[in-house]
């Protein structure tokens, strides 16, 4: 009997908090998956944010550290810059990577920091029970926007992977999503790829993958995952945004 | 050999000297001697020298450089340092070995450039949140600012906990005759607990959180420990003509040395009086001070609207008067101010006891 699936040993046997339907589990299991394939589990130092990814130091089966709210990126330039024989990656959320660590996001991105951001958006704030984030849509009903967001006072969302992909330091830029399996299967080739630019030490390589929150968007499992396509999507440019000239590189 | 350099300058070189191979900073003035020197010097040491984006990014920077283990330095003044707390506050709560050099201007805001103390209480009462104290170093020489280059460095990997060097930015621009003792370094265990890779070990989490309330009790009850640890063993301080003093003035850093010259005017005058000059400001040397139980009186001499004074009252107690003397705003006294400062002050004491 050949083995079809089985649980990556780039994830520790801890059950996750995350909510029911959250695709956040999805997402941190494709990271542990790219580390194992590409045999960086043993030299790797992951640096996890403030939101809904802080608690992956318990999931993850490599060194972690935890940085504050908004500066995991600069934490992770920090472990770079002191170990730059190893692969370092940052999470955050859209609230961390794209509010508060805005001017850490895109200072690490000019620099061509040699390190890979997995940057997971659900449009709100999750871990502090649904606000208003700087990706939520337009009308999008949250606790500090309970009219819907209002261009007048909020203006539009802030296309992060957009933006970075405008700056030079940045490789390798995606925006990807985890709605079906096809697209899952692309954010796994898409987070391959990043790592494959750090490793080429290319530059910056950043990866956005659009993420449910049913619990605070206040819908079910699979309505979150229609809201994904038909709400989120239309906000936001996707599919490799930069992608450097790589030689050899062919992804899994 | 002596040579002849600038207090900032001379940290610089020390941090080097000592190991220390990566420096993250942003620059502000009266500091920025520090960040420019290791521009230049760290790439021939093999090291690296980083420009921020913040004095936000730069103590996050630090924070992770720590944490895989590396002796890492930052570089700041007053605002600069305001903005650090919210990280020293987390490399407290990580346990991680961080020196931070604070050159101070005066505030509050924006303020000035000129002389000040008055980062004291930010420095010494935990400016970030939470029950946390780093240690913190106030040289009054740029020799001093070497030899406690030395030490920030051993001290923050001996308790993985925050060092600050603090001097005024007259100090940090201040060019004395300075040598380089050759660097031992303390004895210390591994960094078994730096955030490396796996490898072949057990892997490693490096976190501040404890959202358990039984477990977050038990975290501030280790730290509080250390934090008694450090206060036991780490006091520091120097005297002058304390011997026979009757009377003494305490202050720290460039008013250490303006106080020194002012002990002098007043001996001269008859008056037993001596220094007593707190190096460490965080552990206060209250064992140090403690012992001068005969001090009829006391003048805490500042650039500042009077901060350290509080800690020398708690340690001398009610029972003996503690006066303030201090300018602000980057003014710094003259020593005749401080005599004459201290003779009004203490007019009563001096009375009752007869100048002798």
């Amino acid at each position: 009997m050949s083995v079809v699936f089985e649980r990556t040993r780039g994830l520790t046997d801890q059950s996750t908090h995350f909510c029911p339907g959250c695709t956040h589990g999805v997402i941190i299991r494709l990271i542990a998956e790219v580390l194992v394939d590409m045999d960086l589990l043993e030299r790797t130092i992951g640096v996890e944010p403030v939101g809904c990814t802080g608690f992956c130091e318990n999931y993850f089966a490599c060194d972690i550290v935890g940085a504050a709210h908004g500066r995991a990126v600069a934490v992770a330039t920090g472990v770079k810059r002191a170990r730059p024989d190893r692969f370092v990656f940052s999470l955050q959320g859209d609230g961390d990577g794209a509010a508060i660590g805005l001017a850490e996001t895109i200072s690490a991105a000019a620099r061509g920091e040699k390190i890979s951001s997995i940057f997971i958006n659900n449009s709100i704030y999750g871990m502090t029970g649904g606000q208003m984030s700087p990706t939520s849509w337009v009308g999008q009903k949250t606790a500090t926007s309970p009219y819907g967001r209002d261009v007048e006072l909020n203006g539009q969302p802030l296309d992060l992977p957009l933006l970075l992909s405008q700056v030079d330091g940045a490789a390798y830029v995606a925006s990807v999503s985890v709605e079906s399996p096809q697209e899952v299967i692309a954010a796994k080739q898409a987070i391959h790829k990043a790592f494959e630019v750090q490793i080429a030490g290319l530059g910056y390589s950043f990866v956005s993958i659009l993420s449910t929150c049913p619990t605070n968007w206040g819908v079910t499992p699979v309505e979150a995952l229609s809201w994904l396509e038909s709400k989120m999507k239309p906000q936001f440019h996707l599919g490799e945004l930069k992608k450097p000239a790589l030689e050899g590189v062919t992804g899994p | 050999m002596k040579t002849l350099m600038k207090g900032n300058e001379a940290i610089a070189e020390a941090a080097l000297q000592a190991g220390c191979r990566l420096f993250f900073g942003y620059p502000i003035t009266p500091s920025t001697e520090i960040p420019e020197y290791m521009a230049k010097k760290m790439k021939r040491v093999g090291g690296t020298f980083l420009q921020a984006e913040s004095e936000v990014a730069a103590i996050n920077m630090v924070y992770g450089a720590a944490a895989a283990g590396e002796r890492v330095m930052t570089a700041t003044s007053t605002p600069g340092f305001s903005l650090m707390q919210e990280g020293v506050s987390y490399i407290f709560a990580a346990e991680l070995p961080v020196v931070i050099v604070d050159v101070m201007r005066h505030g509050p805001g924006l303020g000035g450039l000129g002389a000040t103390q008055a980062d004291y209480f930010q420095l010494t009462k935990g400016g970030g949140h939470g029950d946390y104290h780093p240690i913190v170093l106030a040289p009054a020489t740029v020799m001093e600012m070497v030899e406690l280059t030395y030490l920030a460095f051993d001290l923050a990997d001996e308790y993985r906990n925050p060092v600050i060097l603090a001097l005024e930015g007259i100090s940090g621009q201040m060019m004395e005759p300075v040598e380089f003792m050759p660097y031992r370094p303390k004895a210390l265990p591994p960094k078994t607990w730096a955030a490396t890779g796996i490898g072949d070990k057990p892997k490693v989490n490096i976190v501040s959180y404890v959202l358990a309330n039984e477990a977050g009790e038990l975290h501030n009850l280790h730290w509080a420990k250390k934090i008694e640890r450090m206060r036991a063993a780490e006091q520091r301080y120097d005297t002058y003509r304390m011997d026979d003093a009757e009377f003494a003035l305490v202050a720290f850093g460039i008013s250490g040395r303006i106080a020194e010259s002012a002990v002098d005017i007043l001996r001269a005058e008859g008056i037993r009086i001596g220094l007593f000059r707190p190096i460490s400001l965080w552990p206060f040397p209250t064992d140090g001070m403690r012992k001068y139980s005969r001090i009829r009186g006391w003048l805490s001499v500042e650039l500042s609207a009077g901060q350290m004074v509080d800690d020398v009252r708690l340690t001398v107690g009610s029972g003996t008067p503690v006066h303030f003397f201090g300018r602000q705003g980057g003014m710094t006294p003259d020593p005749e101010d401080v005599a004459e400062a201290f003779k009004m002050a203490l007019h009563n004491e001096l009375n009752a006891g007869g100048v002798r």
